[in-house]
């Protein structure tokens, strides 16, 4: 039976979405091995001593939420377990909105943690690379209050805290311009603040090469399979890597599909060469 | 009155997944109904977004607290205003003097900054001794990485013909790029089936209640 280009396309489509929404009916519970990249970010905010002041850039918007809020609840959590402070930020201006639903949901596990005290949403700011250079020499002249209109000088948790220098980490979760480039541009380049952080999965090809000897990035995570590795790491059974399964079994099905690409070409070419 | 609202939101982003989805099968009303609907939708978000979120916190509200002391900021208000000439074709000419300030100092700060952190680092971090390492792995994975950008970078070295030594230099330059296409290829799969799993975990999760 020959089948045209469209309907084969169309099988595929119909395969492949049976194959993603299965392991996510009835999970497998496929392990997953932490790679050297993800271990580092997390010994970063492992090694950062309690009470220290962090920033986690929420630099991203629903669209990637699927990869990227993952790992900001698991950093949250990570950090909040942790004892350190977090001011979040957003170089994205939907941002704001992740950044709320991410503390939001850690909170329900952490109720004594109070806004002001423990964790502040200073909101988005325009600007970019810009933006990152002013909040070095002073946090409060970009950011005079925080996303419930509190100004900088009544929150208690920013008292100590008044340049970029002050934060003993920034992780930004990017999904695009601007975000982690421009943090580790800015912040680890000209401010020595060790920088870390998660970008989408197609996205990370491009950041590996700043995990270095020069430590421009302190880790990375990249992509779904880095935020369930950052959670089994906490020993958080998070959204990450609940979806993880259907990850897999769509990646084995596209093998599969390249396999019998190159077969069906292989068979064709030799037809022809008979002919 | 917050579930309601809440439910109908939920339907509604079911509604408009599947309309997308739809053009998996073939072009139709549904999708070009939900593709207009999202371009409508997202340009007006943001011109609202744009208006509360950064007009109004940082020109309106700081002139209108004090003007005398917050002048300078008529500048970059007056460079703005220019930028929208454009939308008239007589005075089209105005926006490119604000347009020739943005590329200038775009182009001034990131200069310094990527010749930093993109070619001075990078090199830094390339300039190392492989041996040093604490293990083997991390030993042949030094070595990878040095051979691998030597390589790479001659790949693109086109000033003189390639050939003998310097053209199987730059037949291994080709294998690591190759590689390095493989795995952003991969990566891409990664985000694109992210993309899908989220559809999906919301489809079956927040609107049909399937997941547990």
């Amino acid at each position: 039976m020959k089948l045209s280009a469209i309907v084969e396309r169309r099988i595929i489509y119909l395969v492949l979405l049976v194959a993603v929404a299965l392991p996510l009916l009835f999970p497998i519970g496929w392990k997953t091995e932490v790679s050297g990249y993800t271990q580092m970010a997390y010994d970063l905010i492992e090694n950062t001593p309690e009470g220290k002041v962090v920033i986690i850039s929420f630099d991203y918007d629903p669209s990637t939420m699927t990869e990227l809020q993952p790992m900001g609840e698991a950093m949250i959590e990570h950090a909040f377990k942790k004892g350190q402070k977090i001011i979040a930020t957003a170089l994205w201006p939907m941002g704001v909105q992740m950044a709320e639903q991410a503390f939001d949901k850690v909170l329900r596990d952490y109720p004594d943690k109070k806004r002001g005290v423990d964790y502040v949403n200073l909101g988005y700011k325009v600007g970019g690379m810009v933006t990152i250079q002013a909040m070095g020499r002073g946090l409060k002249e970009v950011y005079p209050k925080d996303t419930r209109n509190t100004p900088y000088e009544e929150i208690p948790l920013l008292e100590n805290t008044k340049r970029l220098k002050d934060v003993a980490w920034v992780s930004s979760l990017s999904s695009g311009v601007p975000g982690l480039k421009e943090w580790m541009m800015v912040a680890r380049d000209s401010y020595d603040v060790p920088v870390t952080g998660g970008c989408t999965a197609v996205s990370a090809p491009g950041f590996f090469p700043y995990v270095n000897e020069q430590k421009q990035l302190t880790g990375l995570l990249g992509g779904l399979k880095a935020a369930s590795e950052y959670e089994s790491l906490i020993g958080r059974k998070g959204t990450a890597t609940t979806k993880m399964d259907a990850q897999s079994v769509a990646h084995l099905l596209i093998l599969v599909f390249i396999a019998l690409g190159n077969i069906k070409v292989f068979v064709a070419k030799r037809r022809k060469n008979n002919d | 009155m917050i579930s309601i609202m809440n439910t109908m939101g939920i339907w509604l982003a079911a509604f408009f997944t599947l309309c997308i989805f739809s053009f998996l099968y073939k072009d139709n009303p549904f999708y070009k109904f939900a593709e207009q609907v999202f371009v409508g939708l997202s340009a007006a978000y943001w011109l609202v977004y744009i208006i509360y979120s950064i007009m109004v916190p940082n020109l309106f509200a700081k002139l209108a607290e004090d003007f005398s002391g917050n002048m300078i900021l008529l500048i970059p208000a007056a460079l703005g205003l220019m930028m929208l000439m454009r939308i008239h074709p007589k005075t089209q000419w105005v926006s490119r003097y604000p347009i020739a300030i943005m590329v200038g100092t775009t182009a001034g700060i990131s200069m310094l900054r990527y010749m930093k952190s993109d070619i001075l680092q990078q090199l830094t971090a390339t300039m190392i001794n492989p041996f040093a390492a604490a293990t083997t792995a991390e030993v042949i994975g030094n070595l990878l990485m040095i051979i691998g950008t030597i390589c790479g970078v001659y790949f693109f070295y086109f000033s003189k013909k390639q050939e003998g030594v310097s053209k199987a230099v730059s037949k291994v330059g080709i294998w690591f790029l190759m590689v390095s296409f493989g795995a952003t290829f991969g990566y891409t799969v990664m985000a694109r089936i992210s993309l899908l799993i989220g559809r999906l975990d919301f489809l079956l999760g927040d609107w049909l209640h399937l997941l547990k």
